[in-house]
């Protein structure tokens, strides 16, 4: 060190830092994900065991958080059945891998990651378009096995394709609709009006 | 016509564009050969990625145009992975381009990198033919490992995602043993460490989870660091490189200001991966976190323009390429505007509840991208191209500059005019469909059928028909540039 080249201006000392911030940054990273994969583990708090599709699932706000929270309540079973955590996590796992195998994340979003040409899916289970709870299983099925001819479109003219999907695997994605509108989001979306707030 | 004379036309039919070309490859080294190889698929590749985004930017005007044949979702995923790779092969190109010259020997173990080329390539072909013609498979393992893994972005079936990591090593051993062979420097220190984080990040992001929280955590492992950490370095260090060749800038102070650029984008960049953990199912110090260290990612952002401007500026903009170092200064400002400042409008949560997943997020993707990446890569063409005339004159007074003048301003100006469409289309979004109408099915088809939301596609169209047209004259000035030019390249002086 030197009048020339005093400290800030060494390469010897930003080779130190950046590869000591580097190396702190990086560390806090990975003690945060240790934490926060423990915290939204299926079953838990934030994320809920895939028998929740047995459950009521609602989303209201919850004035003292100041936000929108998911909401489990009694029994409403799907597909008039009571799966068991086995069976649940069996029925969402063949909805999961079908809305890979057939690409949904390139026209909607998912938790709002995705693509922006059709709607998000996130509280898509929840969604006052299915009119009302006792029809609301039967026009997804029917909606997910045959896009082109159920689509309403909202006056937007763009259809749904019809993706090839089978019975059991839009049983499968419904299951998996179900269970992802129980995560805990923090709050996303905000103000949204679901089916049994409209029904009231 | 049978097959064999349909082979041996089309043979005729590509020496005679050989031909045409007069490119002489006996005037670059074996690794700059290796390395204008990953060049020409990566024009291609940007080609078929503009292409298909035309595609999916009409579905959105005219929803029936291909529908059932080639849906908005096929051609989406085909831009944007298209999008990915020619970065990644430009990055690769780049990466070979630089090795000998910094390492002061020839390159150790070519035979294998050049397999590995082709074995690159030939999976993407595939990876491009299955994705259009089979498109989707059944909701099981096979799909996901032969067809398509449904992921945004790292869409690639499993067994490309195995082969792809198969070629990322033989080119890191052709980095490493052609460094340790010759000499190390600080330039190839942090090249080589950011390569096995980048390759290493890639891992992250294959395996299969039915917990959708825990996917998109490690999906965004993959998406976020590579674009604002591994990458961002990676254009530092290509770009601390270039400055020596270009302006003849003294090693120390590219050397310096890359330790200072890594420390502040690892230091912003690594935690600021938190700005996509507000809304999956993560724990809600993320809001905090994220909100606070991805608001100081456009710091290293700025300090990039600074660095390129001043040494641009202190040797009075003489330099041995203009058309190379007109994009490098289009990165910078590219990569500070689109990154930096579009990224930095949405970053915080507050403002994000409302803008996540719209046409916002397209807007800043569009400008970050090619801002920050299409620019650079394409300044190294211009490099490449340079050489392979055998260091012609690119200076001033160059014939038919205005090939190179024209494709600049076509390609930037339609860009950013798309980010302005699909920046109005976000706000229009975040107000009807967010704030106003909660989200909902009803909400989102509100927003989109909103009169300012469809003329804004109309925008993002024309817009993006221009980009496109700047791309083809991008090529054509490519294959043609310095083509009988007899004066020798200007060597800049070193400090
Ligand atoms: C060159 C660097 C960058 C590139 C290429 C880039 C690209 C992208 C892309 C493509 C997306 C959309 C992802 C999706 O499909 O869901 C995205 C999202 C996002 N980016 Fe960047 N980005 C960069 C830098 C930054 C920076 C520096 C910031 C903050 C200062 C930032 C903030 C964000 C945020 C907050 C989102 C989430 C948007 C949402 O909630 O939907 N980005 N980025
Ligand atoms: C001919 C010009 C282009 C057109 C017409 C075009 C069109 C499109 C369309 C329609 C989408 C889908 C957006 C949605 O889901 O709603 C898209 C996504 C995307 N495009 Fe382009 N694009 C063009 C050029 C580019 C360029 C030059 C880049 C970057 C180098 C780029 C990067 C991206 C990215 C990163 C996404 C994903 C954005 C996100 O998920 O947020 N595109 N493009
Ligand atoms: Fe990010």
């Amino acid at each position: 060190m030197n009048e020339e080249n005093p400290l800030w201006a060494s390469e010897s000392f930003w080779k130190k830092v950046a590869i000591w911030v580097t190396a702190g940054s990086f560390l806090i990273l990975v003690v945060l994900t240790f934490d926060s994969l423990s915290q939204t583990e299926v079953g838990g708090k934030r994320v809920q065991a895939y028998s929740v599709i047995n459950k009521k699932i609602d989303y209201v706000y919850k004035e003292d958080l100041h936000k929108f929270m998911p909401v489990i309540g009694e029994t409403e079973l799907l597909f008039g059945k009571e799966f068991t955590e086995e069976e649940a996590e069996k029925l969402v796992t063949l909805g999961k891998k079908t809305t890979q195998a057939k690409n949904c994340m390139n026209c909607h979003t998912l938790l709002g990651n995705g693509a922006y040409f059709a709607p998000d899916l996130t509280k898509a289970w929840l969604d006052k378009g299915w009119l009302s709870k006792e029809l609301r299983e039967d026009l997804m099925i029917k909606f997910l096995l045959d896009p082109e001819n159920n689509a309403r479109t909202f006056g937007s003219n763009r259809k749904m394709p019809n993706l090839h999907i089978t019975p059991d695997e839009a049983k499968g994605v419904v299951a998996f609709l179900k269970w992802m509108s129980s995560i805990d989001t923090n709050g996303f979306p905000y103000n949204f009006k679901t089916i049994y707030a409209t029904e009231e | 016509m049978n097959t064999k004379e349909l082979c041996g036309v089309a043979n005729a039919k590509l020496d005679a564009f050989v031909t045409w070309t007069a490119l002489d490859r006996s005037n670059l080294s074996d690794g700059r050969k290796l390395a204008v190889n990953y060049f020409i698929v990566a024009v291609i590749l940007f080609f078929a990625q503009l292409l298909f985004g035309m595609i999916a930017a009409t579905q959105f005007i005219f929803p029936s145009f291909l529908y059932g044949w080639l849906d908005f979702s096929v051609n989406r995923m085909v831009h944007i992975n298209a999008m990915v790779v020619w970065m990644l092969y430009g990055f690769i190109g780049c990466t070979y381009w630089l090795l000998e010259d910094e390492s002061q020997t020839e390159i150790v173990g070519l035979k294998y990198g050049k397999l590995a080329f082709w074995v690159l390539t030939i999976a993407v072909a595939v990876v491009v033919l299955v994705y259009l013609f089979i498109q989707i498979g059944a909701g099981n393992d096979t799909t996901l490992w032969l067809i398509n893994e449904g992921r945004e972005y790292i869409e690639a079936p499993r067994w490309a995602d195995i082969g792809i990591v198969a070629v990322v090593l033989t080119f890191f051993y052709n980095v490493v043993a052609t460094f340790s062979k010759g000499k190390w420097s600080g330039i190839a220190g942090v090249l080589t460490l950011d390569l096995v984080a980048l390759a290493g990040l890639y891992l992250a992001g294959m395996f299969y989870m039915t917990n959708i929280t825990h996917e998109q955590f490690w999906w965004w492992w993959v998406i976020h660091l590579w674009v604002e950490a591994t990458w961002e370095v990676l254009v530092g260090v290509i770009m601390a490189w270039s400055l020596m060749k270009l302006l003849g800038v003294r090693r120390k102070i590219v050397t310096t200001w890359l330790y200072i650029e890594v420390a502040l984008m690892f230091g912003s960049g690594i935690l600021g991966l938190g700005h996509h953990y507000f809304w999956i199912g993560t724990p809600e110090y993320w809001l905090t976190i994220g909100g606070f260290f991805s608001a100081l990612e456009p710091i290293p952002l700025v300090a990039m323009v600074v660095h390129a401007m001043y040494d641009a500026g202190s040797h009075s903009f003489k330099n041995s390429n203009h058309p190379a170092v007109a994009w490098i200064i289009a990165q910078a400002f590219g990569n500070f505007f689109g990154a930096g400042v579009w990224g930095f409008m949405h970053t915080l949560p507050q403002i994000n509840l409302y803008t996540h997943g719209t046409q916002w997020s397209a807007s800043h993707g569009h400008l970050a991208f090619f801002g920050a990446y299409a620019t650079i890569n394409i300044a190294f063409f211009y490099l490449a191209i340079q050489h392979w005339r055998g260091d012609v004159w690119m200076s001033g007074n160059a014939q038919n500059a205005w090939r190179w003048k024209w494709a600049l301003g076509l390609l930037n100006v339609g860009v950013v005019g798309m980010t302005i469409a699909l920046l109005i289309a976000g706000y229009e979004q975040s107000f009807i469909e967010r704030a106003v109408e909660g989200s909902t099915w009803s909400g989102y088809f509100s927003a989109q059928n909103h009169p300012s939301f469809q003329s804004a596609m109309v925008w993002r169209w024309f817009f993006g028909l221009m980009t496109f047209a700047g791309l083809i004259l991008l090529i054509w000035d490519l294959l043609t540039i310095g083509k009988g030019e007899t004066r020798k390249m200007a060597f800049v002086e070193t400090e």
